[in-house]
């Protein structure tokens, strides 16, 4: 190696060594970094040159504003094929709310904002004050329901006029939640020393892991009602969710099981010799233990389930993708497929992105909490 | 502990009754009465029949059925509920009371009319399959169409409905088999075929999409008998009555040429089959109108034509020739205009 190579200061910088180590090592490794380059700025090119900079947002390049989709620029000028947000645009509302009147909607808004604040305190725990922010999560669930659903002094809005974002959020905030403390049961149960307990507890998670979502979805919705006496059929979205919650709990409780299984024996009989009972010895010593090692497990299952709910468009309910689908059958807005389909995956993309960053950053904090 | 656990089955039991009770027991009308709105199964999104549009209201011919029956019952044409439902769902939401009527493409059979106990109660579009061709091939019939390329959904009845067709007519055909209806059609639009199939409105709705609808057109052969219409659950005939002559009020509507705009004028009319229908002539001398046979106030069929409108405007509204998907009547015009369409004398 020649020494203006050596001496060159840009390879002998700190990001210099660094690309030569992981990107230019060796022959074969340049050549892949190179060609992966080239791949990635066509692909990124392609992409952003279309949904952004060649894109039609509200109005399209004669300057009108955009109606339908004949007003679309790639439909009007054969050369021009930048996406047409305005379908997006057309239905926000419907993507973010379904249905709800308009004169409602602050309702499912102010839930919206008040979702997060229900969440931060089980998710950080040194957050100041986290006593109280844990006593409103656990009053949150009723302010939601009173909230959306409606009852004294608010008008009554039914879950068939509920869609988009909201139904999403629903099944997967609701799901998780309910699944939860189902799963801790569960996770317990199977590992009890009492048969008839354990065996069912083994059958039910077995049965559940060993059907589909969707036959659990077709379960609830079709069979259901024809086990019910005449008319009586509990509300639609109820049932979904009873669905997708027995399924997250089986799930969960396996997550958990595995946890509870980490936890070294000599733990239960040390407590056991205290003279702590079978539940102090699992509130206070193995459970937050073993919840603490399942807690990315958890949230693995989480995200899966919260792209799960998608699949109740086929039960007739309209989700966010269900949503996507109606306008895009709608004659003003047909075969505008990519700006429906990459504005869904956007929105889950940044739930599910959110969720798996915070396990990453719970991981992070188990690890130095282990070495201490 | 079974203290709490009765409790809890308690609670769990009244939760469930409760969210339901209102639907109670009896006769469909009174339910839907007492109820104050229709529950209408409907399409989850079918462009012309049924779909939420950008305001979320929803609108179709299908859809328009609903809320004739509303208008009917109630006078009033929106208090309809839409309970969307897929083509795996319909006919389960229909049997277990869930909603009070079904409109939403329904192709009415034999096995789903007597054996999934439904009870069909008319037709309001006379569907079938057909054939689209690009219009540079230079096809009128398609009985010229003899050793084309055709796409075509493997095991489905239309790929029967195919064959038998050419084999009847003693042609052949080149199948490139596809699995979706979509990819049906997205073969169709590469060149990879020269035909497409598929019910004649899919294909109306298909070719509304294409950048240049008038390069394509749709033959006139109609290969197959797929009249889709309304359905109410078998075992109460008087629900099924209203809602068959609610879809019949709006056919002799256009008979009649009465709409949405001269109704009121139609009052004065001297045809006797139009006065009876809008509640102004009585039945004999008895002081009621018609509307007391079916257990309606006498104007229900004005209230329809009035809202709703009759059969041709909302054939023309959603679905006619002044749309996107622009369909000719064919087949659904009526039965003097050279269609099929024919409802029985109101009288």
């Amino acid at each position: 190696m020649s020494s203006a190579v050596i001496n060159n200061p840009l390879l002998r910088s700190k990001t210099g060594i660094w690309l030569k180590k992981n990107l230019f090592s060796s022959w074969l490794n340049t050549f892949i970094t190179l060609v992966s380059i080239y791949f990635i700025w066509q692909v990124g090119s392609f992409f952003l040159s279309w949904a952004i900079f060649d894109a039609d947002f509200l109005v399209n390049f004669r300057g009108e504003v955009i109606l339908d989709r004949t007003y679309c620029s790639k439909n009007i000028e054969p050369g021009l094929h930048g996406a047409c947000w305005a379908i997006i645009d057309a239905r926000f509302y419907q993507f973010m709310y379904g249905f709800y009147p308009a004169e409602e909607v602050w309702r499912v808004n102010l839930t919206f904002l008040l979702l997060p604040l229900a969440l931060i305190g089980i998710f950080f725990d040194k957050l100041p004050y986290r006593k109280f922010f844990i006593y409103f999560t656990f009053i949150f669930p009723f302010i939601a329901y009173y909230l959306l659903y409606g009852g004294p002094t608010l008008s009554q809005v039914g879950t068939n006029k509920w869609g988009g974002l909201l139904v999403t959020l629903f099944l997967g905030v609701t799901g998780i939640g309910l699944a939860f403390p189902l799963s801790i049961l569960l996770a317990l149960g199977r590992r009890s020393q009492m048969p008839i307990i354990s065996s069912m507890c083994v059958i039910f998670i077995e049965f559940i892991r060993g059907v589909p979502l969707i036959t659990l979805l077709f379960t609830a919705n079709v069979m259901l009602p024809l086990f019910l006496p005449d008319g009586i059929s509990p509300d639609n979205l109820l049932r979904a969710l009873v669905a997708v919650t027995l399924f997250q709990s089986a799930y969960m409780a396996e997550a958990i099981r595995g946890g509870l299984q980490a936890i070294p024996r000599g733990q239960v009989e040390a407590a056991r010799s205290m003279g702590l009972t079978y539940w102090q010895s699992t509130r206070k010593i193995i459970l937050p233990q073993a919840l603490r090692i399942s807690i990315p497990p958890i949230v693995n299952t989480s995200i899966g389930l919260f792209k799960d709910t998608s699949l109740v468009l086929i039960i007739g309910l309209f989700d966010l993708l269900g949503i996507g689908r109606a306008a895009l059958a709608d004659m003003s807005w047909i075969k505008l497929y990519y700006e429906v389909y990459v504005f869904v995956s956007l929105v889950f993309f940044i739930f599910c992105f959110a969720m798996s960053r915070y396990s990453l950053y719970l991981e992070k904090k188990l690890k130095t909490d282990n070495s201490q | 502990m079974t203290k709490i656990k009765s409790l809890f089955m308690a609670l769990i039991l009244s939760l469930g009754v409760s969210s339901a009770f209102a639907d109670g027991h009896g006769s469909t009308l009174d339910v839907v009465k007492e109820r104050g709105f229709l529950k209408c199964g409907s399409n989850t999104g079918l462009a012309g029949f049924g779909l939420p549009n950008d305001a979320g209201v929803w609108e179709g011919i299908d859809v328009d059925v609903c809320r004739a029956v509303a208008a009917a019952v109630f006078g009033d044409a929106s208090k309809v509920e839409y309970v969307p439902t897929t083509s795996k769902v319909r006919f389960t939401v229909l049997q277990s009371g869930e909603v009070d009527m079904l409109s939403r493409n329904t192709t009415w059979t034999l096995q789903r009319d007597v054996e999934l106990g439904l009870e069909f109660v008319g037709v309001n579009y006379y569907d079938g399959q057909g054939f689209m061709v690009p219009a540079s091939l230079g096809v009128s019939s398609a009985t010229e169409l003899d050793g084309a390329s055709v796409c075509i959904q493997v095991g489905t009845t239309t790929e029967m409905n195919l064959a038998d067709f050419f084999s009847a007519n003693g042609m052949s055909y080149e199948a490139v088999p596809v699995e979706t209806n979509s990819e049906a059609d997205a073969a169709y639009t590469a060149g990879r075929c020269d035909v497409y199939t598929t019910d004649a409105s899919g294909l109306y709705a298909s070719r509304a999409g294409y950048p240049d609808p008038s390069a394509h057109v749709v033959l006139p052969e109609i290969v197959s008998k797929e009249p889709l219409g309304p359905s109410v659950r078998h075992g109460d005939s008087a629900w099924a009555d209203i809602v068959r002559w609610s879809l019949n009020a709006m056919i002799i509507g256009e008979e009649k040429g009465i709409t949405s705009a001269n109704v009121d004028e139609m009052k004065n009319s001297n045809d006797p089959e139009v006065l009876r229908l809008l509640g102004v002539n009585q039945v004999g001398d008895t002081g009621a109108g018609y509307g007391q046979w079916l257990n309606l106030s006498d104007d229900w069929a004005y209230n329809i034509l009035q809202q709703v409108g009759n059969y041709s405007e909302s054939f023309e509204r959603h679905i006619g020739p002044n749309t996107p998907i622009n369909i000719q009547r064919g087949l659904n015009a009526l039965y003097k205009d050279g269609g099929i369409l024919y409802a029985p004398p109101f009288r």
